[in-house]
């Protein structure tokens, strides 16, 4: 193991920290809108654009579906491309968050979760990204500014493997951790880019001896295999994720997995979250561990491709798992991440009762108490009392 | 035309092969197919000009151009050629459209 990295501990918003990641990268071309509150994290890139600090092409365009189809024109030509959006923002992205997938165009988004309309809200809760989670993006979910930064490099690496190339998200939650003035460690700028090292593309538009067409008609005779052949990459990234979490974890001392576990190693009862409720959600675990209650966490990171065999031995001989959904699948069987866990989790020998809560809705404040209401039915349905599969935490209803 | 395996597929559907369009054969969209009647043309080459794909065949061997035929092959039968065709000068168009009959 080589030696940890000496880092400096600044303070600095989620939006800045990520910001920073992607100027670290040096970028060549950068295209965005500005929405709430994504916009102060563009601002600051714009920032060092302006002020030399970075050298990429900004791109201000006259919404989102064209700023996604900046990006992928210019990924397309062989740019290492950044953009990010909020909400509906990123639901105006749609078509296009679908064509960068396919084209397998490493595109790095930060996506600053934020409640879709309607009625208006600016505040944070996961749907915007649960929208996405069949584009084919990478989806990887941050506790705090630290997980923010880490994971704007990482998913760099990740993204634009030769065995991988797919475009990747950050996902940080809308204010509470975009605004928040958090402390973290940043890498210095050399070492930034060490890590993530100069872009390759793997093909490019802007070579005349060897010309493209990229994005053509496709029907009914090979739309399928071209369709398969992206399938077939998404377990792949798996393996390459992990090389890339050891090196990180070598160079920064801070080692991120597809999940992360909290006193879960004997827990009975777990609590499955994603972002920065994973936060609340300890304390209140550490107040329960003190009565001597077997509760954990397991914090998804890696939300797509979701692991699922990876998750089930996490999964199995537990007693009682609630998985909160911090969106609503409106007419389906339950948030997206309890499908996912739930689904995961079939066929298990001993399989634990799994239940689902939505919360935090339109920015819904996770309070202390809603984690021990958790808690208490965890406790009530390991004892074989009776709870219902779907549940709302902290809704007047 | 065998179908290729999708083991044997660029990625992403990339086309890394130029001007294939001639060897994918588009010609059989048509209701009405140009009929070419070379004594009435007076080789004005608007036809060429005006096909949206590039379906007028032109010898460029001698002097001047020369509108020899049409490529059914990927001809749509848009009629745009017959609808530009100046039968002024012979009285006759070159290009006129008739029903395709299979």
């Amino acid at each position: 193991m080589s030696k940890v990295l000496q880092q400096e501990l600044v303070a600095l918003s989620g939006n800045e920290a990520v910001a920073y990641a992607f100027k670290q990268a040096r970028p060549h071309v950068a295209s965005a809108f500005p929405i709430t509150p994504q916009t102060e994290m563009m601002h600051k890139f714009a920032e060092f654009v302006a002020n030399g600090e970075s050298t990429a092409e900004m791109i201000l365009v006259e919404s989102e579906h064209s700023a996604m189809s900046a990006a992928v024109g210019a990924a397309a030509a062989g740019a290492r491309t950044i953009t990010a959006t909020s909400s509906a923002g990123f639901a105006l992205m749609w078509e296009v968050v679908y064509i960068a997938a396919s084209l397998r165009l490493p595109i790095q988004m930060a996506l600053v979760n934020r409640a879709l309309s309607g009625n208006i809200n600016i505040h944070c809760d996961h749907s915007d990204s649960m929208g996405g989670r069949d584009a084919g993006w990478i989806h990887h979910f941050c506790e705090n500014a630290q997980e923010a930064y880490d994971t704007g490099l990482i998913n760099f690496r990740i993204s634009e493997h030769m065995d991988v190339r797919l475009p990747a998200m950050v996902n940080y939650d809308g204010f509470i951790i975009s605004h928040k003035e958090d402390a973290l460690y940043l890498l210095n700028d050399d070492a930034a880019f060490d890590f993530v090292g100069p872009y390759k593309h793997k093909y490019t538009l802007l070579d005349p001896a060897r010309p493209l067409t990229v994005g053509p008609l496709d029907l009914t005779d090979y739309y399928f295999e071209h369709k398969w052949s992206q399938l077939e990459t998404y377990p792949r990234v798996f393996d390459v994720a992990r090389d890339v979490f050891d090196e990180f974890a070598d160079l920064t001392g801070r080692r991120y997995g597809f999940w992360e576990e909290y006193k879960l190693d004997d827990a009975d009862l777990v609590m499955v979250v994603l972002g920065s409720s994973a936060g609340t959600a300890k304390d209140v675990i550490d107040e329960y561990r003190d009565k001597g209650v077997k509760v954990g966490l397991l914090k998804l990171r890696m939300f797509r491709p979701f692991p699922a065999e990876q998750l089930q031995p996490v999964l199995a001989g537990r007693k009682a798992i609630a998985v909160l959904d911090r969106s609503a699948s409106f007419g389906g069987w339950g948030g997206p991440v309890f499908t996912e866990i739930r689904s995961a989790a079939y066929g298990l020998p001993g399989a634990a009762p799994i239940h689902n809560w939505i919360y935090g809705l339109g920015g819904r404040d996770f309070e202390l108490g809603h984690a021990a209401e958790v808690i208490e039915a965890l406790q009530k349905i390991a004892a074989g009392g009776e709870q219902p599969i779907h549940n709302l935490l902290g809704c007047r209803a | 035309m065998s179908l290729k395996k999708a083991q044997d597929l660029a990625e992403a559907g990339v086309i890394t092969e130029a001007g294939n369009a001639e060897s994918f054969k588009t010609g059989d969209w048509r209701t009405f197919v140009p009929q070419f009647y070379p004594a009435n043309c007076i080789q004005c080459l608007f036809c060429w000009i005006y096909c949206p794909d590039a379906s007028i065949k032109v010898d460029l061997s001698g002097d001047k151009p020369q509108v020899v035929g049409i490529d059914l092959d990927h001809c749509k039968g848009c009629g745009i050629c017959a609808n530009e065709c100046p039968p002024a000068a012979k009285g006759k168009a070159a290009l006129v459209m008739v029903r395709e009959e299979k």
